[in-house]
């Protein structure tokens, strides 16, 4: 189980990002992050995964655990040991390596062969669309393909926990729903996953518990059904308006009025 | 025994084969250079200034373990002389693999995520300070590297060469291969996705640390590789001295030439600019240029691929502004 708990991160000293979060991704769950840009949601990753420092981010109070132990100070290649596993926002993936070499550089920690190439199975029946790509060249793969071969590599550290951030940034709706597929097949294969996502509706059907954060905070959190029925959730991320034709516009909403529903 | 000669004045032989040869045993040189530079900028995202220093420390190592100390050979009386040469030069190679690792730890890694410029003028402080260690270990007076193949020729009538430069292009060969396996293996596969995404390689749990560590030993190896056969005849017979280091500077328009972060582009701008070297002393020879141009000619040569190809022959656009 991950934890974060009263989480504060500062980028460059000066700028306080997140404002004491805290969530919990129980074992075996989908729990879903939510919330618009610049909230703090990659942050939030970045703690989980510990790629704070090349960002000049530090965390200044507040701890992550995993497992009952405290990773707050790992080594990102010690957390990725110990089952973390990460899909970063815009995939990421090795755009001069071959899809079979990515997949290689992404068992770079798992040194047990038969573990390797048993999750290396594992992803090419996950992924028939790579099974047959497997010598192109990363770069070259669509951008669905490049979506999967990112969640692929990802899976081939046997992880226990997958952090996937903005799995549907950049995808048509169909593909949106085929990553969706993909992630309710990877949590019934028993790995947990923490998902950071702006599509609401896609990460609330799945998820078993949601978050909302606004301004590195987390302002509402409950069950995905509860969620989406909520009005403020309704209409800010799911472009649903309470009166037929009527359009808002954000500037006509105050600021305040949010908050305080939210947090009474 | 193969007879020993002189080296055959021009016309004895045919030219245009002497030509050949001399810009494959040249181009071997820089193509190693080459090699090491672009594995550590390609790992690290660092211009290293400091290889020449580097290849002057190697091949100190590798006269100091091979003729000045005569390690291992000393304790092992009666090998032949070629056998324990051979492992003094091993023992060399990995004493430069931890130079490399240290220098690496020590300097380089207090500068990750600094401007790729400032870490460039990093290298060019510890290129001046391991050269001058170097220079003090080395003394006024050359050292000999002790190397078993003397100025003994293999003379074909048609063309003649040194044996060192048979070796030195096998050598050359050998190390391409291995540097080619190596990117085939789990760490090489590793390096290069560090080269491409440094985050999304430590997402992977790669240990970015170590693979800079790696990059820097093999960059160190090859250095003190072509440093040995700097030190050697027929290019300074004499030894290793304090003006070694400075060989590297014609390895900068090779790297620049086949672009910097490719290795296939060092290997084939090394021959390149081997070529053209050679080609110039054999065919070049006007009065008013003198003698010595051959030397000039990596640079122009690098000018003009600035001009056409300014991130070189087959380096990536992105990196032109280096």
């Amino acid at each position: 189980m991950l934890e974060v708990a009263n989480l504060e991160v500062v980028y460059n000293d000066v700028v306080l990002v997140l404002r004491g979060i805290s969530l919990e991704v129980p074992d075996g769950s989908i729990v879903a992050l939510l919330g618009a840009n610049g909230a703090g949601k990659t942050t939030t990753l970045r703690a989980i995964g510990g790629l704070l420092d090349v960002h000049e981010g530090d965390v200044t109070k507040g701890h992550v655990t995993f497992d009952g132990a405290d990773i707050t100070e790992l080594d990102p290649s010690d957390r990725v040991k110990l089952g973390i596993s990460q899909v970063l926002e815009g995939r990421r993936i090795f755009g001069e390596l071959t899809v079979d070499e990515n997949l290689a550089a992404g068992a770079y920690v798992n040194r047990d062969r038969k573990a390797t190439s048993a999750a290396y199975d594992q992803v090419m029946t996950l992924f028939p669309r790579l099974a047959e790509r497997r010598k192109a060249t990363a770069g070259y793969l669509s951008g669905g393909e490049q979506q999967m071969l990112a969640i692929g590599r990802a899976l081939m550290q046997s992880p226990k926990l997958l952090v996937l951030d903005e799995p549907s940034l950049g995808l048509a709706p169909l593909l949106v729903q085929q990553v969706r597929d993909i992630i309710v097949d990877v949590n019934k294969a028993g790995v947990s996953i923490l998902l950071i996502e702006q599509n609401a509706n896609m990460a609330l059907s799945i998820a078993d518990y949601g978050y909302i954060m606004e301004t590195g905070k987390v302002v509402m959190d409950g069950d995905p059904q509860k969620l989406l029925k909520d009005e403020d959730v309704q209409e800010f991320y799911l472009g649903l308006h309470g009166d037929e034709g009527e359009r808002k516009s954000f500037r006509d909403v105050k600021h305040y009025k949010r908050r305080k529903r939210w947090l009474s | 025994m193969i007879p020993t000669v002189v080296l055959a004045q021009a016309g004895a032989t045919n030219d245009f084969a002497e030509m050949v040869a001399e810009g494959l045993s040249l181009g071997s040189i820089y193509a190693l250079l080459g090699m090491g530079l672009v594995i550590i900028f390609k790992a690290t995202r660092v211009l290293n200034f400091a290889h020449g220093a580097l290849t002057a420390a190697g091949a100190y190592l590798i006269a100091a373990f091979a003729s000045i100390y005569d390690i291992p050979g000393r304790w092992i009386p009666g090998v032949a002389p070629w056998f324990s040469w051979t492992l003094s030069v091993i023992l060399a190679l990995i004493a430069a693999a931890f130079l490399g690792v240290l220098l690496e730890r020590a300097f380089i890694r207090p500068m990750v995520g600094e401007e790729m410029f400032a870490v460039a003028l990093v290298t060019l402080g510890v290129d001046i300070m391991l050269r001058g260690i170097t220079n003090d270990f080395i003394g006024t007076d050359p050292r000999p590297l002790g190397d078993p193949f003397g100025t003994q020729i293999l003379d074909l009538g048609w063309v003649t060469v040194a044996y060192s430069e048979v070796a030195q292009f096998f050598t050359a060969v050998v190390l391409v291969a291995g540097v080619a396996l190596f990117f085939r293996s789990r760490t090489g596969i590793a390096m290069r996705a560090t080269a491409f995404d440094q985050e999304a390689a430590r997402a992977q749990g790669i240990n970015v640390g170590r693979i800079f560590s790696i990059a820097w030993a093999i960059g160190a190896v090859l250095a003190t590789v072509a440093g040995l056969f700097i030190s050697i005849f027929p290019r300074r017979s004499a030894g290793v001295d304090t003006s070694t280091a400075f060989f590297v500077f014609r390895a900068f328009p090779v790297v620049i030439v086949g672009g910097l972060d490719s290795v296939v582009g060092a290997i084939l701008g090394g021959f390149m600019i081997g070529f053209a070297e050679s080609a110039a002393v054999s065919y070049l020879q006007f009065d008013f240029l003198g003698a010595g141009f051959g030397g000039i000619v990596p640079y122009i040569v690098m000018l003009i691929v600035l001009i056409v190809r300014p991130y070189g022959i087959f380096g990536t656009e992105e990196i032109r502004r280096v």
